[in-house]
């Protein structure tokens, strides 16, 4: 009997162990979401009347649909819902964030809404083919070219990124932030020690990498499946011009060409300098592995720079260090989170309102600098953000723009997962031959081919 | 018809018609979609025949791939279990002391979910070797067994698949376990007595007799492991991620419908699933019926 029961306390124990685990992620969000709804009553002294209780009326409510649920992001949110809630006192913001990895779980929760005829004022998504070739093509995102207009938005973004949120010369999203996806992150003191320099070439690299190799450094930290895919589309980069590189995603360059087997020849050369565990690491254990000495380098989109600045390292000589990746300076390759407005938007004013902010100078420099991201407009505040970031801002007036594959810029979500597909078939068995005939087969049956 | 049978068939009636709509209906409309062309948010169906299947099963490496999978995973799984199963099982017959106490500990691993399970089993096969060694191969590596010490899941394909099975063995050993206990305790005493008076030593005993006998039990483990381990998804979507080289059917379905929205692929593989759950369960159902009709 005894026995039994001690069974019983173990059993529950680790039940219990088991709760507290999985309650840890869950209260993330729940602050943030009552801060941001009652963030009304904070700047508004009419809003102190408001009865709690009494659920907005249905007139008013600006219901915006975001992944954006923890840490940064969702304060960065709630910044920019304070310069709305500023703006424009006569609508209250309801925030409809969905938690869960980059937005796969609120993805599926807005595709069930649109199917059932209920969708959100407005809602998040990757600027670029991944909302157009999902939303766009199925008729239910509204053209914007108006609002770009009536606030002079071509004038403050860069020319390059409008065809690539444009189809058909429709300008269908707000880009709000932007990140830079070729990153070479390191941290530079640690380089000095292992004897290297940062590579600005492919064949740079192999040099470096076979020093590391010789000192029993990692010379490449990665990690799960679509960080495979975000190294893929930076040597892509690297190995052709930008011209080049976006013919592939609207068919003029033909993905059998000798431009691709090139990369795909690269590719192949570079894994083998990353290590083996990789499938087993999210893209911050990846990072990680170059804090804490085991990797030289790690390819990764400047959110880095936020997990960097998380592990207490600062930018710059003694912290962490960027450059672009081998073969890639002079270019940004981007990817931005934006708004959009659905047709038949619940309170169409409203969530025009929210797209007039997302756009506008004060709402990008209130939600980017906590973000750690660079607003998409070129005339935001020097003085709000960090070294790193200024940086990137100043690449972002200057560089050639080209999108990101692995983000949504370039490649709709069909097509995308035919090429990711691609990469594990070609992880699992190392043809590259067979790699570039399914590239070229995902193309044709997904893609503009 | 009598007032009884009215009230009987008013009783079942509602429970009828929502099993009608929602798994019938649903396997019907399924069945429709796979036949479609419904890629994208917008639904679609022109009808375009078996095409779906045939793209699937003649020029899809990714489906080849799951499929594989799938049979070195059941493999594994399957043939664990019972093994183990009916060891342990065997063993607990043989009236050891604190026999409860050893049920409990066996059995205790179902009481967790798939996904507890991935979690848990992918730190201790964590691959990464050197000093950032950790799991079982840091364990491995102290105790000397160096030889031991391996890339588990990660090993290349179609070998790493084996590695999934030993969480799910973990898991579902003790359920194979206790069916064969089951099994064991309803074997009369005659009979063993029978075949001892006979001259059958233990090991006779057990080929000869007692195994035999057990056949219902080992059918049932196959029947109920089998579909769990044809549908697996949980453990590997915890402990891989989504790797194709340890993709299943199921893990396809759901990355090619609500990634790449391909409605009709997904629901092709979907179906598949299905007749290859239905190829095991229903003989099994059918048995038991004409069984119990028997009886």
């Amino acid at each position: 009997m005894r026995i039994r029961c001690g069974i019983a306390l173990l059993a529950a124990g680790s039940l219990l162990l088991a709760a507290t685990a999985c309650a840890e992620e869950e209260p993330v969000d729940e602050p943030v979401a009552d801060e941001v709804v009652d963030a009304p009553e904070l700047d508004d002294p009419e809003a102190a009347e408001y009865d709690v209780m009494e659920p907005p009326a249905e007139g008013d409510a600006v219901e915006v649909f975001t992944w954006w649920t923890a840490g940064g992001e969702a304060e960065g949110l709630a910044a920019m819902v304070e310069v709305f809630n500023a703006e424009y006192p006569e609508y209250t913001f309801v925030n409809a964030a969905v938690a869960g990895g980059a937005g796969t779980a609120a993805r599926a929760v807005l595709a069930s809404r649109l199917a059932a005829g209920d969708p959100p004022s407005s809602w998040q998504g990757h600027a670029g083919a991944e909302l157009i070739g999902t939303y766009v093509v199925a008729g239910q995102l509204e053209p914007l070219n108006f609002l770009f207009e009536e606030e002079g938005w071509l004038d403050v973004l860069p020319e390059a990124i409008i065809p690539q949120i444009s189809e058909d010369g429709n300008i269908y999203s707000v880009p709000v932030n932007i990140h830079r996806a070729n990153i070479l992150w390191h941290l530079p003191e640690q380089l000095d020690e292992f004897g290297v320099e940062v590579p600005t070439t492919w064949e740079e690299f192999f040099t470096v990498a076979d020093e590391l190799d010789a000192q029993g450094v990692i010379p490449l930290a990665l990690g799960e499946a679509w960080t495979v895919m975000h190294l893929f589309e930076t040597v892509l980069l690297g190995t052709m011009d930008v011209a080049t590189y976006d013919g592939l995603w609207d068919g003029t360059t033909d993905w059998s060409g000798p431009e691709v087997a090139e990369a795909i020849e690269v590719f192949d050369r570079v894994l083998e300098y990353t290590n083996p565990d990789a499938p087993t690491l999210s893209w911050d254990q990846a990072t990680q592995l170059v804090i804490d000495g085991d990797a030289a380098f790690n390819i990764m989109g400047d959110w880095a720079a936020g997990y960097f600045g998380a592990q207490g390292l600062e930018p710059g000589e003694g912290g962490y260090g960027w450059a672009p990746v081998p073969g890639t300076d002079g270019v940004f390759q981007w990817l931005s989170d934006s708004f959009v407005l659905p047709v038949d938007a619940h309170n169409r004013d409203g969530a025009i309102a929210w797209l007039r902010v997302a756009g506008s100078r004060e709402g990008q420099d209130a939600f980017n600098p906590i973000k750690g991201s660079i607003p998409a407009r070129t005339d935001g505040d020097r003085s709000l953000y960090d070294e790193y970031l200024l940086s990137a801002m100043e690449d972002w007036e200057t560089d050639e723009v080209t999108g990101s594959l692995a983000h949504g810029t370039v490649a709709s979500d069909a097509f995308k997962s035919e090429i990711d597909t691609s990469i594990g078939l070609y992880l699992s068995d190392g043809d590259t031959a067979a790699f570039q005939d399914a590239l070229v087969s995902a193309c044709t049956s997904a893609g503009p081919c | 018809m009598s007032r009884d049978r009215l009230t009987a068939a008013a009783m079942i009636a509602p429970s009828v018609i929502l099993v009608g709509i929602f798994v019938y209906g649903f396997i019907a409309w399924s069945a429709r979609v796979s036949m479609s062309d419904w890629q994208g948010l917008i639904p679609s169906y022109n009808f375009v025949g078996l095409e779906n299947f045939t793209q699937l099963i003649l020029h899809d490496r990714r489906f080849f791939i799951g499929i594989r999978n799938t049979g070195v995973f059941s493999l594994v799984f399957l043939g664990g279990a019972i093994v183990l199963g009916l060891l342990l099982a065997i063993m607990l017959d043989r009236k050891l002391p604190a026999e409860g106490f050893f049920r409990s500990v066996f059995l205790f691993p179902m009481a967790v979910s798939f996904i507890v399970t991935g979690v848990a089993w992918r730190w201790l096969m964590n691959p990464a070797l050197g000093s950032r060694m950790s799991g079982l191969n840091l364990l491995f590596d102290r105790l000397g067994l160096d030889f031991l010490v391996n890339q588990w899941h990660m090993n290349p394909p179609p070998w790493g698949m084996a590695f999934i099975g030993i969480p799910a063995l973990w898991q579902m050993t003790g359920f194979a376990m206790a069916l064969f206990l089951a099994g064991l305790r309803s074997i009369p005493e005659d009979l063993r007595e029978a075949a001892r008076v006979d001259g059958a030593s233990e090991f006779q005993l057990y080929r000869r007799v007692i195994i035999p006998l057990l056949r219902p039990a080992v059918l049932s483990v196959v029947i109920i492991l089998g579909h769990i381990s044809l549908k697996i998804f949980d453990l590997i979507i915890a402990m891989t991620g989504r790797q194709v080289a340890l993709d299943v059917p199921a893990i396809y379905m759901w990355t090619t419908t609500f990634d790449a929205n391909n409605f009709n692929r997904g629901a092709a593989i979907g179906l598949l699933l299905l007749v290859s759950v239905a190829i095991l369960v229903v003989p099994y159902l059918w048995y038991s019926r004409r069984q119990e009709a028997e009886l």
